[in-house]
């Protein structure tokens, strides 16, 4: 076991690597830089972009600018935003917190609500809440994210007045009632993609254990249904719903991203499309490195995790 | 003399009214806003301005973008302001220097400019000539990434007479100055001089400032607020709170607007298409004020076809102005012939009106020797008449307008190809060396308020040819040179509006570029909220929230 962990952390840091070297060349190469936002203002020449450009460092050969980075990022110096002069690590930290809101309660949404509409799918099989499961759970993955968003708030915000139109609380409140009611619309919306995910994956689970011969044995000793159930099927079942809970993340932080664009979430997102948006280099290749960190970091502990959960698991 | 009253052109107030705009506020001559009211005795209430683009910039000297500057206008002061009407007001200053108050030389190379002595830093630090001092010095600071350096770099001995005096000389003179220091922030010496490297001080994410409103707190990615400055030297401000609040997606932007979220929808305004309803909706106000930016084609005028002037008047003639501005822009744009908005001093209101005149287009290019080939498509020894267009990928307003455009050309014999491109690409080497052939863009061509276009149509301003500015159109004309010298160099206002006026004229009659509208932005209010006053002659409409209010 540790053998293999010491393994999958080289691979880890191999993959960080790339991740870096191949995010910062697509980067820099891109078209325009964080000044090209002013190439048409009547307040700035040529001249003085240039200026800039050589002030920020950025007239040097890429690979010298790389170094310079992995150095300082190593150090654990991420650097200055472009934008606002601060220090990425202390901007991302400030949009930390917002996301990871959002994704807790909509991933408590999602595990709970799928896993329950998946076992009684399966239990069910071809009744009529399971047609109606799956085909919800076919529109939630076929319609964009950002479509429910708007419906959402369509429905609920313009027309019905139930809840705000976005943003994460009412300037001057942020009492922890006006913080749920501000995180309802996007947490269900960022959870109704997820809740089908899950239910399809715990019904197709549910439906191999379910068909396992010591499910017969269970109900052969006479067991009641609720117990083979629960007991026995829904645990196993269970199992690779972990690797899936690792490997979602990186959706989720998809679906967050567009989530936080549609209601105004001052998250990571929102944030990383903000940067890309003004080319703001550190704070791109901040969150960047700290998704995939956080990518790795999920998909090692599922793989860990899953050991323990099964003991039949033998790693290395 | 800069401090005079000038009228405002009064065709756009009229076109805008008719064109069924409602109130044109912000187009008059008094621009209150909207229904008087008396402001309360001490600060009351806050108003929360919705923006699609979040305020990044806190330092007033560094680069940034007219959100930023909404900020800026609130937290810090200019020496002095430029109001709706074009007159300058004294803000940090006690008054304007004008040859008349002996605070310009006649020459126009010494400046002595005296300060208030009342005014404060938010931290309780009186305001002195120190501070301005300062403040030229680290413009003019190789090491710090200041803005631009134009009008600032031409000021020699800085002298501090006293503390509320001080005098400096210019290099040569330069009338715009007056233009520039309007829209230059003052920042605070005791503050920024303790800190190693200027561009990276804290002061920059917490600034200190002598304006209306105290620095309260940003989340970032989310909104900035900012709180009533009690010790404020001018009259206001009457709120406690201004928060600016950032929602990057237009249709949020106006939705929240809508449910009551948002009191103040400025800075990018309403989408064209959302107005007519949100001129509709109980409580809302919709103010139309016109902007500095003029929508136009710029033409390579080094590009075979339209280095003549026959091929870019037919060009012109063919183009259905006002199909686009109705058909797209849901007649909000003004039509216009000039660079200049329309509201500014220097504006020349006797300019040709263009017409949609197919036919005599036609004409102009038969007698240009420009011929029909099979194709349909004008040729003339041996060069035909196809260009590209290029504008901003994902623009939809811009590209359909293209589309039109092409077949307003396609009917003289003229062959548009559509070449757009992502922002990044087009305003990068591709618009700055003149590497397009003709292009669709919107710009301001003034300097702060000022008329003086030396950067965009001086023949020394030719990047491509090795100039220093703006003049990626490649336009060169010996007597638009000299009046552009002659204009940077003239104190009396009527003596340089003259020059401007003369200039204006030239440039339409070259059609050094094909003028199409001065666009107009749509700005909502809540009812009840008062003193907002579009001003075209600052970069953002928030510039006087000190005055703002709510209407007991």
């Amino acid at each position: 076991m540790g053998r293999y962990l010491l393994q999958r952390l080289g691979q880890c840091l191999l993959l960080l690597a790339l991740v870096s070297m191949i995010g910062f060349a697509i980067l820099h190469l891109a078209p325009g830089g964080p000044l090209s936002q002013f190439a048409l203002s009547s307040q700035m020449s040529q001249e003085d972009l240039d200026r800039i450009t050589r002030q920020l460092g950025l007239d040097r050969p890429l690979l010298a600018q790389y170094l310079d980075w992995l150095w300082r990022m190593l150090r654990g110096d991420w650097g200055l935003s472009f934008r606002d002069g601060a220090p990425v690590s202390a901007v991302i930290g400030s949009h930390l917190r917002a996301t990871f809101e959002l994704m807790a309660v909509s991933t408590v949404i999602a595990i709970g609500l799928g896993c329950w509409i998946g076992i009684l799918g399966a239990v069910r099989r071809y009744s009529l809440f399971d047609t109606l499961a799956t085909i919800g759970a076919m529109v939630a993955l076929s319609i964009p994210t950002f479509w429910f968003g708007l419906i959402a708030i369509y429905l609920f915000s313009v027309q019905l007045g139930w809840l705000p139109a976005g943003n994460r609380q009412t300037i001057g409140d942020g009492s922890p009632l006006d913080l749920l009611h501000h995180l309802i619309a996007p947490a269900l919306v960022l959870a109704l993609v997820e809740t089908a995910i899950w239910a399809r994956f715990m019904r197709s689970a549910m439906l191999e254990v379910i068909g396992q011969d010591y499910i017969r044995t269970a109900r052969a000793k006479g067991l009641p249904e609720r117990q083979v159930l629960r007991g026995h099927a829904t645990r196993n079942a269970l199992l690779p719903m972990i690797t899936l809970a690792g490997l979602q993340f990186p959706t989720l932080l998809g679906g967050a991203l567009v989530t936080e664009t549609v209601f105004t979430w001052p998250g990571m997102g929102r944030l990383f499309l903000d940067s890309i948006e003004y080319r703001d280099y550190p704070v791109v290749m901040g969150i960047l490195m700290f998704s995939a960190v956080m990518v790795l970091l999920g998909s090692l502990l599922a793989d860990m995790l899953y050991a323990v959960a099964d003991p039949r698991i033998r790693m290395g | 003399m800069a401090s005079r009253n000038s009228d405002f052109a009064s065709p756009t107030r009229r076109g805008l009214i008719a064109l069924g705009a409602g109130a044109a506020l912000g187009l008059g001559r008094a621009t209150s806003g909207f229904a008087q009211a008396r402001p309360p005795a001490s600060p009351r209430g806050q108003v929360v301005a919705g923006i699609s683009q979040e305020p990044t910039v806190f330092n007033p000297l560094m680069p940034g973008s007219e959100v930023d500057q909404g900020v800026w206008w609130q937290v810090f002061s200019p020496l002095w302001y430029i109001d709706p009407q074009g007159k300058l007001v004294a803000d940090l200053a006690r008054e304007v220097p004008s040859l008349e108050n002996g605070g310009l030389s006649a020459d126009g190379l010494v400046w002595k400019v005296k300060l208030r002595s009342d005014a404060k830093w938010h931290d309780g630090t009186p305001f002195t000539a120190e501070d301005v001092k300062y403040t030229l010095d680290l413009i003019n600071n190789p090491g710090f990434r200041v803005r631009n350096r134009v009008g600032h770099g031409l000021v020699r001995d800085i002298r501090v007479v006293a503390p509320d005096e001080i005098h400096w000389r210019m290099e040569s003179a330069y009338s715009p100055y007056l233009s520039i220091l309007a829209l230059t922030f003052i920042v605070p010496r005791h503050i920024l001089e303790k800190a190693s490297d200027p561009n990276t001080a804290p002061f920059n994410s917490a600034p200190v400032g002598t304006g209306p409103f105290r620095w309260g707190e940003r989340v970032a990615g989310d909104h900035i607020l900012l709180q009533a400055n009690p010790a404020y030297h001018g009259q206001g401000p009457h709120l406690e709170r201004i928060v600016f609040k950032y929602i990057p997606d237009l249709t949020m932007l106006y939705t929240q607007f809508r449910t009551g979220q948002v009191d103040y929808l400025g800075l990018s305004g309403i989408s064209a298409h959302f107005v007519r309803e949100a001129q509709s909706l109980r409580g809302r106000k919709v103010s139309l004020s016109p902007t500095a930016f003029v929508e136009h084609i710029a033409l390579n005028l080094e590009y075979g076809p339209f280095a003549e002037k026959a091929v870019r008047e037919a060009l012109y003639l063919a183009m259905n102005k006002q199909a686009r501005i109705d058909a797209l822009y849901y007649g909000l744009p003004v039509p216009t012939e000039s660079f200049l908005p329309q509201q500014s001093w220097a504006y020349a209101d006797k300019l040709p009106v263009h017409r949609h005149d197919p036919a005599k287009a036609n004409a102009l290019l038969d007698a240009a020797g420009w011929v029909r080939g099979p194709d349909g498509i004008r040729a003339k020894a041996g060069v035909r008449l196809e260009f590209t267009n290029s504008t901003t990928v994902g623009n939809p307003g811009r590209e359909q307008s293209q589309q039109l455009l092409a077949q307003d050309w396609q009917a003289v014999g003229a062959a548009m190809r559509i070449s757009n491109m992502p922002a990044a690409v087009i305003w990068g080497e591709f618009w700055q060396k003149s590497k397009f052939q003709s292009v669709m863009v919107g710009s301001n061509f003034m300097q702060g308020s000022d008329p003086d276009v030396t950067p965009r149509f001086s023949s020394k301003a030719i990047p491509a040819k090795g100039g220093s500015g703006l003049n990626t159109c490649q336009y060169q004309n010996a007597e638009v040179d000299t009046l552009l010298a002659q204009g940077a160099t003239q104190f009396d206002q009527a003596a340089r509006k003259a020059t401007y006026g003369r200039i204006q004229q030239i440039i339409r009659d070259d059609l050094a570029l094909l003028p199409i509208y001065q666009t107009v932005m749509a700005e909502g209010l809540k009812d009840g909220l008062q003193g907002f006053a579009a001003n075209i002659n600052c970069s953002s409409n928030c510039w006087n929230m000190r005055s703002w209010y709510w209407a007991s």
